[in-house]
């Protein structure tokens, strides 16, 4: 191999470069996501249930209620019925999107589309 | 390995046919019996319609048109002179005239009373729906009440449903219908929160009030036409209201021969 010495230091660069995004951010403490501001005494599901699932669980309920007409929701854990809708039932008690929501889905780079139509309360007149 | 030319074609040939003869033999025997029965009419349940008497239906009235944009969130977009963006405008539930709503129909020497009208039009929520058929992703689907409705989570914007359509009855949002400050839509209305709004990309239609239809209320433009001119109910039905209104007058459909087998009956 010609120049070795300039392509190994030029592909060690490289790749120092190429990962700076993982070595940069060590002994940077970036503090867990907080989200909060809940009225209701508590979710339709466990809070872990909730944090592991909604995201499933409002995909299921979009196509439960559009395509299947099916808009009741029993919890598994209470058997309490709810009506399956996030900008009804999910935002009555977790009305602050920007301190509920956002806070994870920033935190952990997600960006649903759901509020692109549906209403956030904020949008509530 | 010593096939001539020839005999290799034989052979692929025979080949081709028999595996033909199998996959038809197989489609027969396992052919999909909702596939025609879902196109045949369905006389169980219910098939809701809408009977629109044009007797009653005043030439400048836009109450149920504008109740139900208000209520959907139909966004009315302008061009920058401020008038209406006929080219873009998105319709649920809109006006036209004779010729342009029963084209089939119309005659050389139409009545005053019929080039005077401005027709009320909206999706017919077909039996046989030409949109639901073309629709790349299924967004678009007949539910087994006969509402043709819309997924718009589903929808990818290819606009195929609106070429389908042979009524006009499909719009596409070629802007954002939401304000920058997102409380208003394009037009200034306030946006109903009880109904999500689209986005840039989306086709969007009549859903019959399916929102409405849940909670067991008529569609909003039924409830807020003051003059008794919109009936809605189950067609299938016999002893329905909307089936005695249709026993009692001549009604006829928009463009019966495409075979579409529209839900809304005009009494002209």
């Amino acid at each position: 191999m010609y120049d070795a010495g300039k392509i190994i230091i030029g592909l060690v660069v490289f790749v120092l470069l190429a990962l700076f995004p993982l070595w940069g951010s060590i002994g940077q403490d970036v503090a867990k996501p907080k989200p909060a501001i809940v009225k209701g005494e508590r979710c339709i599901e466990s809070a872990d249930y909730m944090r592991a699932n909604h995201m499933q669980m409002l995909d299921q309920w979009r196509d439960d209620v559009v395509r299947n007409n099916d808009r009741v929701y029993v919890s598994k854990a209470y058997k309490t019925e709810f009506n399956k809708s996030l900008s009804n039932t999910c935002m009555d008690c977790h009305s602050n999107k920007k301190e509920f929501c956002d806070t994870c889905h920033d935190y952990s780079s997600v960006t649903p589309y759901c509020w692109s139509c549906h209403i956030e309360p904020k949008g509530r007149i | 390995m010593e096939d001539s030319r020839r005999e290799f074609l034989k052979k692929a040939g025979v080949g081709s046919l028999i595996g033909l003869g199998v996959v038809s033999a197989v489609n027969v025997v396992t052919e999909k019996k909702g596939e025609a029965s879902s196109r045949s009419s369905n006389k169980s349940g219910t098939r809701w319609g809408m009977v629109i008497d044009m007797s009653k239906c005043p030439a400048d009235c836009k109450i149920c048109s504008e109740k139900c944009h208000s209520v959907h969130n139909v966004p009315e977009f302008r061009k920058p002179d401020g008038s209406a963006d006929l080219k873009n405008e998105v319709k649920w539930l809109w006006k036209d005239n004779y010729n342009n709503v029963f084209p089939s129909k119309s005659g050389q020497f139409l009545s005053n009373n019929l080039k005077q009208k401005e027709f009320l039009v909206l999706c017919n929520h077909c039996e046989n729906p030409p949109c639901v058929r073309v629709c790349p992703t299924q967004a678009t689907f007949s539910r087994p009440d006969g509402i043709v409705l819309m997924d718009f989570h589903r929808c990818i914007g290819c606009r195929f449903c609106m070429a389908a359509c042979p009524y006009g009855s499909r719009s596409f949002n070629w802007f954002d219908p939401r304000t920058e400050d997102e409380k208003h839509l394009v037009g200034g209305k306030n946006i109903d929160p009880n109904f999500p709004t689209r986005e840039r990309g989306v086709v969007e239609k009549c859903n019959f009030c399916a929102e409405r239809l849940a909670k067991n209320q008529i569609p909003a433009c039924v409830e807020a036409c003051t003059f008794g001119a919109l009936t809605f109910g189950n067609l299938n039905d016999p002893d329905s209201e909307i089936r005695a209104v249709l026993a009692a007058n001549n009604t006829i459909q928009r463009k019966p021969e495409l075979g579409t087998g529209p839900s809304v009956f005009y009494i002209v």
